[in-house]
């Protein structure tokens, strides 16, 4: 699948990207005929970088048969590999999906193009508070909320004395010793760390990333594994008992184990959105504006979330979810709790550098 | 006649430039370039400058990233040793094997090469979790125990603990070793294959045991196999990040991780290319000794 972009991207059609690539697209001379043409007639095609398992059954064909674009999909595992591949230059994808952090630090980069809202008119589905509380993208010019998420403790409820509604749990106790696993992220681990420490995750000191590295160190002998977003499957296959994990992504296996359950701790912990983008030079924008919008359909979000179960910000199509979905505390964790989290910012090299000292340092203890 | 040598001139470049341009433009140049990146430094999020400095080389030789290689050479030592010790008598075995057999036995050892690294790799996952294949066969086998043990009238042996397996780093050697050992296994089988046997029947007929033959016969003559064998597994395994990252416990880091975090969440590829050079001085330091083991021996007496 991950040769998809490249080919259609050698293409003799994508004339654009080569006059683009010789520079002279700018300058606006056309070598034949008019140059509305080209975006009227932009090839029928979409490259999608996408997350696994994150869409809808029937999202691609459905609007493959309404529109005749016909979209490739090639998947990512991380936002640090979507940032690395698209770093050197966009290698042909249309839309992408970045996580919240991720679309500060690519507007910073400089590689997102910003959106049309008029060629969208299906942001009016999404709920005003993601359009407003967007600290990463003022304004919402260049990403959409395609699901938000937040951090919290997935756990076998068979195995535990009480909710584990802390941190502490995790981070600073030996009271399930041998059955916890942590993220092995640094931002996210230490981020939420912060958050125990009642501080914010966007505090940028480094004395805070010491006080948690050293917390964390006298954690570890407690700790079994440092995953790689493969929280829920520790959990399902009985592996360990607790988890730090994302919400959606213990939404889906409860729905395979009743004896699952998720709670966001009561400190607060990082929210996240998952965004979609278009990145500079992909080479069908205008089918890209096309699927963002079709994105939106309420019918198009309901059959989305149905398959991913993750919480989705498109209210109409929230509207259309059984009241099992609506009222779910783990996808819809209580107001209360989610009022403690926050975004986080990107905090620039110096603390990205930090934070991954202190986890190389934590892992080589 | 001059043609002729023209002609085989041309002949020669007609098949040696393609590698020649593969080698550059592949190999090469993208190795030149991550060498060019091991001496520059980030400017803003995605440029990086390339200013000469050795502040990156100065970092990765804090105790901190030394310590990491020293781990990483261990590890990739023992699972070459481990490799050694059981790809040996595997490679005998398929030298003396009859023919129909050993076409089989070279299958067996190539066959997982066509499944993908991650695959094999989660299906030791399988084998090796609290409630996996190895757990359950060790249950059973404790189950029948404790069944044996109550028949004779003894006291029965009480619950099975399923061993903790995975997330250690007793997980990683497995996998490294598992996913290594056809790259010592072919190297040895390519030397003794090519041994001559009338040696070690001379040494059997003159009065040499099966052991002190081995030591002193087979071993000496298919050294610079082993030798190669030896390097052939210890470099890809120095350079493992995805068994560590999978199997691996909390403490189970090695310098590969360090480096793929430098190019992905840390965003520092000057520093992750002054490590990965640093890996790659180390594997060029193991060649040398290669050559440096085989000098003075007769040409003909090279592995691979």
């Amino acid at each position: 699948m991950t040769d998809t972009p490249a080919k259609s991207f050698a293409k003799p059609a994508t004339r654009r990207s080569i006059l683009k690539g010789l520079g002279v697209a700018a300058v606006g001379i056309s070598l034949s005929g008019s140059k509305y043409a080209w975006a009227a007639e932009e090839e029928k095609k979409l490259n999608f970088y996408n997350w696994d398992t994150y869409i809808g059954e029937t999202t691609l064909a459905d609007f493959q048969k309404l529109s005749g674009i016909d979209v490739n999909m090639s998947l990512f595992a991380t936002n640090d590999e979507l940032f690395a591949k698209l770093r050197a230059g966009n290698p042909g994808y249309d839309v992408i999906v970045p996580g919240s952090e991720f679309v500060e630090r690519m507007i910073q980069a400089d590689l997102l193009e910003p959106l049309d809202h008029a060629k969208i008119p299906n942001i009016k589905n999404i709920a005003p508070e993601f359009m407003n509380d967007a600290p990463f993208d003022p304004g919402r010019k260049y990403s959409l909320p395609y699901t938000w998420l937040v951090i919290g403790i997935g756990y076998r409820k068979s195995k535990v004395k009480s909710t584990p509604d802390s941190w502490k749990v995790l981070f600073d106790s030996d009271e399930y010793k041998g059955r916890i696993a942590v993220m092995s992220d640094a931002s996210e681990l230490f981020r939420n760390c912060f958050k125990y420490l009642g501080k914010s995750v966007n505090d940028r000191s480094p004395e805070l990333i010491k006080e948690a590295e050293a917390m964390l160190i006298k954690q570890k002998p407690n700790i079994k594994s440092f995953h790689e977003d493969n929280g829920q499957d520790l959990l399902l296959s009985g592996e360990v008992d607790l988890v730090m994990e994302y919400n959606g992504d213990i939404a889906q296996i409860m729905t395979e184990d009743d004896d699952i359950s998720f709670v966001v701790p009561k400190e607060g912990a990082m929210r996240q959105q998952d965004t979609l983008a278009i990145p500079k030079g992909a080479p069908h924008p205008e089918n890209a504006l096309k699927f963002i919008n079709f994105i939106f359909e309420p019918e198009v979000g309901a059959e989305i979330t149905k398959t991913i179960l993750y919480p989705s910000p498109n209210a109409a199509a929230v509207a259309l979810m059984p009241e099992s979905y609506r009222n779910n505390p783990v996808v819809f964790p209580p107001a209360e709790i989610m009022a403690k989290c926050e975004y986080p910012n990107y905090l620039g090299p110096e603390v990205t550098r930090l934070l991954d000292e202190a986890m190389t340092r934590l892992r080589a203890a | 006649m001059a043609t002729q040598t023209q002609e085989r001139r041309l002949a020669f470049l007609a098949t040696a430039l393609p590698p020649i341009v593969w080698v550059i433009a592949f190999f090469l140049a993208p190795l030149a370039i991550v060498w060019a990146y091991s001496f520059g430094q980030n400017v803003g999020l995605t440029e990086v400058d390339i200013s000469g400095t050795f502040a990156n080389y100065l970092r990765a030789l804090q105790p901190l990233y030394l310590g990491i290689f020293a781990k990483s050479i261990f590890v990739a030592g023992l699972t070459t040793l481990l490799c050694l010790i059981i790809g040996f008598p595997v490679a005998l075995s398929i030298v003396f094997a009859s023919e129909k057999w050993r076409a089989w036995m070279l299958l067996l050892i190539m066959l997982p090469f066509w499944t993908n690294l991650l695959i094999r790799t989660y299906a030791l996952i399988a084998v090796l979790r609290t409630e996996g294949y190895a757990n359950f066969t060790m249950e059973w086998f404790w189950n029948q125990g404790s069944w044996l043990m109550t028949l004779v009238g003894l006291q029965p042996l009480g619950d099975f603990t399923p061993l903790q397996l995975l997330y250690s780093n007793f997980a990683v050697v497995v996998g490294l070793v598992y996913v290594h050992l056809p790259f010592m296994v072919l190297p040895l089988y390519a030397a003794l294959d090519r041994l001559d046997k009338s040696l070690i029947e001379a040494s059997l007929d003159l009065g040499a045991g099966h052991l002190r033959t081995l030591w002193s016969i087979v071993v000496p003559l298919a050294l610079p196999g082993i030798i190669s064998g030896i390097i052939i597994t210890f470099v890809p395994a120095l350079g493992a990040y995805l068994t560590p990252d999978l199997l691996g416990g909390p403490d189970s880091q090695m310098i590969a991780n360090v480096i793929e975090r430098q190019f992905k969440r840390a965003n520092d590829w000057p520093f992750g290319a002054a490590l990965s050079f640093l890996l790659m001085y180390a594997t060029f330091g193991a060649i040398a000794l290669r050559a440096y083991f085989s000098r003075g021996k007769p040409a003909d007496g090279h592995g691979i």
